[in-house]
């Protein structure tokens, strides 16, 4: 097995740089990264915030969802740089003051989850449906996450957790926009 | 009293609490000080001679530190290693590349992103050789010998039967009506949703922690001492939380190996994460088996005998994981929920350039391709003799008065109940309406069918006189220790991958010992402190590491009786376990529960008898179990498009004793989501290059929300005489049983038009040209 | 058409190349960057047909154009000639826009069926219109209703009408130093409805077959104009002329209709693939025309 030297400090085919100033779940953080990074990769690895995952290299899966400016995008087809200045939300910023959100209630009452890994994404597309139909009919809930893949539940508890959440969230109420 | 959190009950899980809050630690959230990163070069060749591989140009990549090929491994002894079927694979290839993805170097950088730019500098110069695809040609002769490395120089890796050959050529022979089809259940993917990878680490004493996606942390600790030759004590495997597994986490990948090997040369800790692209095209597929079967009856309708003939395509290797004594694992369950008196099953493995493997995707070990098979082919044979499939099966069925029943292919199936769960799935849906609305649709031509699959499972591997994985036996494992405040902890030989196993078996614990559910904390998937057991797949957690948790309870309870006696100051004789605790017959006040016993076994046990609370037991299963159930599936049919609409799915399912409603009715979603995928979306496909269609999301289509139905499940409950708390086990119960329910419905729609069989998956243009043809005839 | 699979390459991975970035805050600024970097530098509007391939190294671009900082390039409004969409609008506001819903549903009908509802909170309507790709499912809305682009480059601004823009696969009228501002459709008129009905082998998947139908009918009823166009059957969306030509001056019913997707069955040139064989793609075309003409006819009727 052949070792390289190791890169001297300063090597100009690093790069090129930029500094990304977010605010992830109210607070402010930021780093410098190469203009390329994705944004999921400068939640996961330049921020520690690991709730995030990464379950394919297509956009297809829906694991890394997260929260810009409130919307439900995919965090691993957005570069870290195109976040500068803005708002983002993940799963870590869900529970506020020890108190879990009701889409993490209804997660676990419902058994909405198994092997937990596509839960953080599912949740904030989920939160980010409610804040804009506050009573969805089926149909609408399992649309709104048919870009979410879930391996292990079959969906069925997924949109139970949702339902529960809904109620929760804005007393029970019949229907929502056709 | 009951206990808090007992079997039976929909308590809510544990794991929850961290997965909820993105707490969760899968294997690529681990960051260690100093980590690198492992990327793959693979062949896009499916067979070529290497010529060269060039790593000038990926040395001078800003960040790379390392390029790994096969020559540095051969140096150790460590290009090829073992499968867990005993047969030989690449780490990495010296001279060959015998499948498309197949790894060629790997690149050791120190980041992610430095990683991924050096396997792109990597330059091979490749030779294409012809390839093989189609096991069919495999077996002709003069094709090309695949595996030269091999005594005997064939494409054929083994030949396996059982049964009775000359008896069932008889019996078919002799039968009123015969009936034949050929199956093809092509290659699919597992995909859960976390890929697989691992972070390799040697400490300053050598000790070498692997954080790896592996369903069976204890196999992979022996086997990685046995090929790398690191003392087994020196070796930690820690299965941390896993993103799903299905059997796609059991095989060593070469990915493991060059992280270990990575790590040792360069004295950091290196990450290998796969990408969903590597892991679709390289790791471990599913299915594959070329299936002819044929079946016989009576005039009258009774079933006579079944023969079925199968090619496995397994790839270059056979890299599945079966218990090794059978090559095509428990595939010989296939006469299914049936008396037959004669049978022969015949298996023979192939091997193509493609990548190696066999078992995942939720299969119990080929079970999922037996019970396809008896499902669809009885519903032929029900249809060629004009009667209702429904009634045929209820005719033929192994009455409960038989069980235990054995097979004319050698299993002894331990309990069924098979007319209760089809009758009770037959109410739910209310088959005879679906039956009058089908012949009124009919006659407006429309296409409506209902699809039945009565299917019964063979999971619990295994005991140990049949029963091993390269000799390991496939016993489970359960260790408990109470503490003297009356909390527990336990651990397990087996590793949860999703299946709630942090909940489920304290449930059992809690019924056992009378402490609740939330005081006992669980443990799995490591190896410094777990147990040894063979780990979570082919649904046998519940029936082996399940009942050695109440074994090893039991053991506990013995001598918890004996300290109880003691402090009620009687013989243990005179008590009882009642109402979870011991009272003395008859002086239901006079009782101590186990919280009471546990403080005493630490400052008041008696003389003579050692201090502590704890047991260990390593459970050898007297037999497998035999979940089954009845399935019914509505489909509507467009008639212009070909779409099939699942409109109503009925699962009628019996795993025995239930631990958690609310968690088996999880495992029957998920299962059932994970049929719908290969009767009606997933596939693998190859050109005759070897070139892989469609090795990515974008094109390897899962279901979603809005193509899983809205899945309606019931139970039965007939217990397992055999285990300690009559559970089976239900993990794998729905995919196996789904897929001929669906493709069952489809031919039935299409019945009156003389189709008896669609291979799967059924997609619309399928269905279309069926439709298209019939109409032009 | 090449098949649209993705067959395994010499790279596998989720890490796109270097590149340098620029987030212009001016419309000219952009076009600016895009001149100087001679055909190198790629837009980057929400990404999501651009870093999927970048990932994949299957494009390469020196540099990236950022324009979502750039002001005003995101609106629906109807002024007295023109439905106006600024080329930032992301596909989900098209969903949300009730003037879409209400007056061009055939915009909501194929928002609702792109990609997935997170990719189309990012990916735009300009990027799904200029990109080029068969299988996107604007082109054939914006063939059918006879749209018009208006793009900048460093020397003006100039119109381009949408059935001279899709040229080949990949391939559009927008040079390299151009940037699409702009989406101009004609007013919705009393009497109009349109339709986009998609065919797809699972919701979020490219189609099979879509196909786009507008149609404007008289006040006596007949059809005074028509647009059909494909997609995923053929190098570019396509405009089905002849069979639009047929439409005119008929009565909305089965039989011009039939004989329209029969008109557009003909200029296809469908490619058998893991979405299906060539010959079931054309036949899904008569079906889908069928489906679209009729919805469109029901919606110039007052329906839904």
């Amino acid at each position: 097995m052949v070792l390289a030297e190791m890169p001297s400090a300063g090597d100009e085919e690093t790069g090129p740089f930029v500094n990304v100033h977010v605010t992830v779940n109210g607070a402010p953080r930021s780093a410098t990264v190469e203009t390329r990074t994705l944004l999921v990769h400068f939640l996961r690895e330049n921020l520690s915030l690991t709730g995030t995952h990464i379950g394919c290299d297509t956009t297809n899966c829906g694991a890394c969802t997260i929260l810009l400016d409130g919307k439900a995008v995919k965090s691993c087809t957005i570069l870290a740089v195109q976040a500068d200045g803005r708002e983002l939300r993940t799963v870590e910023g869900l529970e506020t003051d020890g108190k879990l959100h009701p889409i993490q209630e209804g997660f676990i009452e419902e058994h909405g989850l198994q092997c937990g890994f596509c839960t953080p994404g599912m949740m904030m597309c989920s939160v980010a449906l409610l804040q804009k139909n506050p009573h969805p009919t089926e149909e609408q809930i399992r649309r709104a996450i048919s870009g979410n893949l879930c391996r292990c539940t079959g969906y069925v508890n997924i949109v139970k957790a949702i339902q529960h959440a809904a109620n929760k969230m804005a007393g029970p109420s019949g229907g929502g926009r056709p | 009293m009951t206990v808090h959190g007992g079997v039976g009950q929909s308590i809510k899980r544990k794991e929850d609490a961290r997965f909820v809050r993105g707490k969760g630690n899968y294997v690529d959230d681990v960051k260690l000080p100093g980590m690198l990163y492992l990327d793959i070069v693979r062949s896009p060749y499916a067979h070529a001679r290497i010529r060269s591989i060039n790593i000038e140009k990926a040395l001078k990549v800003p960040g790379v530190l390392a390029v790994i090929r096969g020559k540095d491994l051969e140096a150790a002894n460590l290009a090829w290693m073992p499968t867990l079927m005993s047969d030989k694979q690449m780490v990495l290839p010296v001279e060959r590349v015998m499948y498309q993805s197949q790894e060629v170097a790997a690149v050791v950088a120190d980041s992610r992103y430095a990683a991924a730019d050096g396997v792109v500098a990597v330059e091979v110069d490749y030779e294409p050789l012809p390839v093989v695809v189609d096991p069919m040609k495999a077996l002709e002769p003069g094709a090309p010998i695949l595996r030269p490395d091999r005594k005997e120089q064939t494409n054929r890796i083994w030949h396996w039967e059982v049964g009775d050959r000359e008896g069932t050529d008889k019996a078919l022979k002799e039968s009123d009506v015969v009936v034949k089809e050929n199956l093809y259940i092509p290659r699919i993917h597992v995909s859960s949703i976390e890929t697989c990878g691992c972070v390799a680490s040697f400490d300053a004493m050598g000790k070498l922690t692997v954080w790896m996606t592996t369903q069976a942390p204890h196999a992979i600790r022996t086997v990685f001492a046995l090929v790398a030759g690191l003392p087994e004590q020196k070796i930690r495997i820690i299965s941390p939380d896993i993103g799903g597994g299905f059997g796609g986490k059991v095989p060593v990948y070469p990915g493991y190996v060059l992280a270990v090997v990575a790590a040792l040369k360069t004295g950091h800790p290196v990450k290998w994460i796969e990408d969903r692209s590597e892991n679709i095209q390289a790791d471990s597929f599913a299915r594959d088996y070329h299936i002819s079967a044929e079946i016989g009856a009576t005039r009258d309708g009774k079933l006579t005998a079944l023969r079925v003939k199968t090619i496995a395509d397994h790839g270059y290797t056979d890299a599945a994981a079966n218990p090794s004594k059978f090559p095509a694992g428990l595939f010989h369950i296939v006469t299914g929920s049936y008396p037959f008196e004669k049978a022969h099953v015949e298996v023979d493995g192939v091997y193509t350039n493609k990548p190696p493997g066999g078992i995942a995707y939720r299969c119990s070990f080929r079970v999922t391709e037996a019970a396809f098979t008896i499902e669809r082919i009885v519903d032929s044979l029900a249809r060629k003799l004009g009667m209702d499939p429904a009634e045929f099966r209820m005719k033929n069925f192994i009455p409960p008065e038989a069980f235990p029943f054995k097979s004319a292919l050698g299993w002894e199936y331990d309990s069924g109940n098979y007319q209760g769960a089809l009758r009770k799935a037959m109410d739910i849906v209310d088959y005879d309406a679906l039956r009058k609305e089908q012949a009124e649709k009919r006659k407006r031509g429309e296409l409506m069918g209902i699809g039945i699959s009565s299917f019964t499972e063979i999971v619990g591997a295994g005991p140990s006189h049949t029963f091993d994985i390269l000799g390991l036996k496939m016993f489970d494992s359960c260790e408990i220790r109470i503490h003297p405040t009356g909390k527990a902890i336990a651990r397990f030989g087996t590793k949860s991958q999703g299946q709630g196993h942090e909940t489920t078996y304290a449930q059992i614990l809690a019924e056992e010992l009378g402490i609740s559910s939330e005081d006992i904390a669980i443990e799995e998937g490591d190896t410094d402190t777990a147990p040894y057991g063979l780990g979570t797949y082919a649904s046998r957690s519940t029936p082996t590491a399940g009942a050695a948790a109440s074994i090893a309870a039991r053991k506990i309870r013995d001598k918890a009786q004996k300290i109880a006696a003691h402090l009620l100051e009687v013989s243990p004789d005179d008590l009882e376990w009642k109402d979870h605790k011991f009272q003395v017959k008859g002086v239901p006040d006079k009782a101590k529960t186990m919280a009471e016993i546990a403080f005493a076994a630490y400052t008041n046990h008696p003389p003579g008898m050692e201090a502590g609370l704890e047991a260990v037991d390593y459970y050898d299963p007297p037999n497998l179990t035999y979940p089954f159930g009845s399935y019914i599936c509505v489909v509507d049919i467009d008639k212009e498009t070909g779409e099939v609409k699942i409109r109503r799915f009925v699962a009628v399912d019996d795993c025995g004793t239930i631990i958690n409603p609310m968690i088996v009715e999880g495992q029957i979603h998920g299962g059932l989501t994970m049929g719908l995928a290969p009767a009606l979306l997933e596939e693998i496909h190859y050109d005759e290059n070897g070139n892989m269609l469609g090795g990515s999301f974008m094109d390897y289509l899962l279901p979603t929300a809005v193509e899983t139905p809205k899945w309606e499940t019931a139970k039965t409950t007939t217990p397992s005489p055999h285990h300690p708390i009559g559970a089976k086990g239900v993990g794998e119960s729905a995919t196996v049983g789904a897929p001929a329910a669906i493709v069952n419905a489809v031919v039935d729609a299409l019945a009156h038009l003389g189709v008896t069989h669609i291979d799967i998956p059924i997609t619309p243009w399928k269905v279309w040209k069926i439709l298209h043809e019939k109409r032009a005839a | 058409m090449t098949p649209r699979y993705s067959i395994a390459q010499e790279v596998w991975g989720v890490i796109p190349p270097r590149f340098e970035y620029f987030a212009p805050s001016s419309i000219d600024e952009a076009v600016q960057i895009l001149d100087r970097f001679g055909g190198e530098a790629k837009v980057l509007a929400g990404g999501q047909s651009l870093l999927p391939v970048m990932k994949l190294r299957l494009a390469e671009p020196r540099a990236l154009v950022d324009i979502n900082r750039i002001p005003d390039l995101a609106y629906i409004r109807e002024d007295a000639k023109s439905l106006r969409i600024g080329a930032t609008t992301r596909t989900n506001d098209l969903n949300d826009s009730e003037l879409i819903h209400a007056r061009y549903p055939i915009l909501s009908d194929a928002a609702y069926e792109i990609a997935d509802p997170l990719v189309r909170n990012m990916g735009t309507v300009g990027g799904n219109v200029s990109h080029g790709d068969p299988a996107n499912d604007l082109p054939a809305c914006m063939l059918a209703l006879g749209a018009h682009f208006v793009v900048r480059s460093p020397t003006g601004t100039r119109t381009i009408p949408a059935k001279e823009f899709y040229q080949d696969t990949f391939v559009t009228a927008l040079e390299s130093n151009e940037l699409l501002l702009e989406i101009q459709i004609p007013k919705a008129r009393p009497g109009q409805g349109n339709a986009y009905v998609k065919l797809e082998k699972r919701i979020g998947d490219f189609p099979i077959v879509g196909v786009a139908a507008n149609l404007v009918l008289t006040t006596k009823g007949t059809i005074e104009s028509a647009g059909l166009a494909l997609t995923a059957v053929g190098p570019t969306a396509l405009k089905a002329t002849e069979a639009e030509r047929h439409l005119v001056g008929k009565a909305p019913e089965d039989a011009a209709f039939q004989r329209a997707a029969e008109f557009a069955q003909e200029i296809t040139s469908p490619v058998s693939d893991l979405r299906g064989p060539a010959e079931y793609k054309r036949a899904m075309v008569r079906v889908l025309a069928l489906r679209a003409l009729h919805r469109a006819s029901a919606r110039a009727h007052g329906g839904a």
